[in-house]
């Protein structure tokens, strides 16, 4: 078994971009648990618009950023609603993916050679560290 | 409401509240990055991204529960807590619940601090604490695994949707009077639903990358008997 996560995080990655990219255009489209709980007390038409009573939802407002060219899951311009909330998922996971694992990859603790590297990837990690151990051991 | 916004809405608690909710999550998401620190490597690092990315693509697949007209999604907390630790999977679901504010619209803005604390902390830590109790009673075996996710997550919902209702009792924008009991249950009752799928998703998910690497899924560390044939080669090297 190879000890690289790199071929499982790809492989990982390929599975989130399909969910999010084919599978989320067949989710459920009515209310959550939350909104619905929150229109308790209203009555709504066959969309979920709310068409009478009074119910914590009525009190929702716009979100600050409603005109964002992907705001509710789907890419401004696309007008096809398939391409448009599958590339939006697509995008998403994409950026998720580079804002979370570009924070997680600065923040991790760099190996002090206290611990044996796993063995496998003698590549990338020497490079880094060799290339930050250097100029603080010369200063 | 054509939309496929999942989470707290702007207007639904006060500016108040919400704020104050949103300078606590900062303070402990600054705890979760100096504790999750320690458990961040080479290996770990990539996972989380990975993590995060799984958990924006299944939050977007909405399911239905039991009544007609009302879907659940994944939230996540105990599914990273499993797989990178609570303090690293905290942060992975905020991460998602920031992407999500901040460029898909969804959940508003200056209701982050809510959402976060809900789902990304309430939710990461219930579920880790069922996964401790659960890890040192069940047998490590798949099905225990599979037992151990699936409960933990179920729970781990339930309890999140409750910080809900603690938030929206001190700041709530609609004065339920009495009827903030009603909303509790309500709430509980949709995410018990909602719980059940959560689980099902956690323990597929979690099953699977103990099967395939499971030296990736953080629960397992240092539970593991002897029989994984890269302890003992690690250590004796030294």
């Amino acid at each position: 078994m190879s000890k690289r996560p790199w071929v499982f995080i790809v492989g990982g990655l390929l599975v989130a971009l399909v969910l999010a990219g084919v599978v989320s255009n067949y989710a459920s489209s009515h209310p959550d648990g939350l909104d619905s709980s929150l229109l308790k007390g209203c009555t709504v038409d066959a969309d979920d618009n709310i068409v009478g009573g009074s119910c914590p939802a009525q009190q929702a407002k716009d979100h600050e950023l409603a005109d964002s060219p992907l705001a509710d899951y789907g890419v401004r311009g696309v007008d096809n609603a398939f391409l448009s909330t599958g590339l939006s998922g697509v995008l998403g996971v994409l950026l998720t993916f580079a804002i979370g694992g570009g924070a997680f990859w600065l923040l991790r603790r760099r190996s002090s050679g206290a611990t044996p590297e796993t063995d496998g990837e003698p590549g990338s990690e020497a490079t880094v560290e060799g290339a930050a151990s250097t100029p603080a051991g010369r200063s | 409401m054509e939309t496929l916004a999942m989470h707290i809405s702007n207007g639904i608690i006060n500016g108040p509240v919400a704020a104050i909710f949103a300078a606590l999550a900062l303070a402990t998401l600054t705890v979760c990055v100096l504790r999750g620190r320690r458990d961040l490597d080479d290996r770990l690092a990539p996972m989380a991204g990975l993590v995060a990315a799984f958990i924006f693509a299944v939050q977007m697949l909405n399911f239905p529960i039991f009544t007609a007209g009302v879907s659940g999604h994944l939230l996540g907390g105990a599914l990273a807590a499993m797989l990178v630790g609570p303090w690293v999977g905290a942060l992975c679901v905020a991460v998602v619940l920031v992407v999500q504010a901040l460029v898909f619209g969804d959940g508003g803005v200056a209701m982050l601090g809510l959402n976060i604390t809900n789902m990304a902390l309430i939710g990461t830590a219930a579920g880790y604490l069922l996964i401790a109790l659960l890890l040192r009673v069940l047998p490590r075996t798949p099905a225990g695994l599979a037992v151990t996710a699936f409960v933990s997550a179920l729970v781990s919902v339930v309890v999140a949707s409750q910080g809900f209702v603690l938030e929206y009792w001190l700041g709530g924008t609609t004065d339920l009077g009495s009827n903030l009991a009603g909303l509790a249950g309500t709430m509980a009752g949709a995410h018990l639903f909602i719980g059940i799928g959560e689980g099902l998703i956690t323990a597929t998910t979690v099953v699977t990358v103990a099967k395939v690497r499971p030296d990736l899924v953080y629960a397992l560390r240092g539970l593991r008997p002897a029989a994984a044939p890269t302890v003992p080669a690690v250590g004796g090297v030294r």
